[in-house]
């Protein structure tokens, strides 16, 4: 089974490079963008019966910091 | 009896031989190094240094790779009993994706590496690391880094400095760091997490030595 973790910064956490992509994009022209947000995506490939619990417990302990992180876990 | 220290070097790790030869010179035995992939330390250390450097290529986010290697658990657990930690730059890093320390580094505020010699202040001066220093002093420590921006909660800063946890902070802002906190102490004092080099200030050859004070107080009152 395919599982996607998407990883973002949370709300109110600078994000230099979300501003630095934001004014590259301005600069290539495109105009009405107001904010830009770089995250991160994980794809695992996981045994059928990986349970809520178990993907919950990695994306704790290691592929987000809960610290300045937020994640959404979603199976394909 | 001279100081019993250990350096942990983990894949990409850079600056390991610096703060050996720093713990050297300043305490003038060697210290002990230890691979990642150990599982258990020395017994008896007086001191654990995790040295800068990248590593695991900085994977993931800095210092999480690390932080989950077998050598790890041992740091934590000896932490716990009150054994030393001092974690420089990415060794900072890997103490705050540990848990050993609160908040977490984050790329700095400018997106660029940032590489100079950078005042700081010492914020207090009654820890083993700081007791070298008087509160309030400025000294001149080496920072190179890209991920130095301190970030931790509003709850969590106030209660940082409400305990005199902040250690050092930056003269100027330097990375974009909340508070200009360039430096922390956990709660019971023994783990020291700092972005600045103070191993890279401690022969008159650096251009500076306001780091070896840092190694000094440590030493005197450990060794």
């Amino acid at each position: 089974m395919k599982v996607r973790v998407h990883v973002s910064l949370k709300p109110g956490v600078l994000d230099p490079q979300g501003r630095a992509v934001h004014h590259a994009l301005e600069g290539l022209g495109f105009t009405g963008v107001q904010d830009v947000r770089v995250g991160r995506l994980i794809e695992l490939e996981v045994a059928d019966d990986t349970t809520d619990a178990t993907l919950d417990d990695m994306c704790r302990r290691l592929l987000a910091n809960g610290v300045v992180e937020n994640y959404r876990v979603e199976r394909v | 009896m001279g100081l019993r220290a250990a350096v942990i070097t983990f894949p990409g790790s850079n600056c390991d031989r610096d703060m050996a030869v720093a713990l050297e010179q300043v305490s003038g035995t060697a210290p002990l190094r230890i691979w990642h992939g150990d599982a258990a330390l020395p017994d008896r250390l007086d001191l654990i240094a995790l040295p800068g450097g990248f590593s695991y290529g900085d994977y993931l986010r800095s210092g999480a790779m690390a932080a989950t290697s077998p050598i790890m658990r041992a740091v934590v657990e000896a932490a716990g009993r009150g054994v030393p930690v001092l974690g420089v730059c990415n060794g900072f890093q890997v103490l705050t994706e540990a848990g050993l320390l609160p908040g977490a580094l984050l790329r700095n505020a400018g997106q660029t590496f940032i590489c100079r010699t950078v005042p700081l202040t010492v914020e207090n001066s009654r820890s083993l690391f700081t007791a070298g220093y008087s509160t309030g002093q400025q000294i001149r420590i080496p920072v190179a880094h890209h991920d130095g921006n301190y970030f931790a909660d509003e709850d969590t800063l106030d209660r940082l400095e409400g305990e005199g946890r902040v250690a050092f902070r930056y003269v100027q802002t330097c990375n974009g760091s909340q508070r200009d906190i360039a430096g922390v102490l956990n709660e019971a004092g023994n783990v020291l997490g700092m972005m600045p080099h103070p191993e890279r200030a401690v022969e008159d050859d650096h251009g500076g030595t306001d780091g070896r004070a840092l190694f000094e107080a440590a030493i005197r009152q450990l060794a």
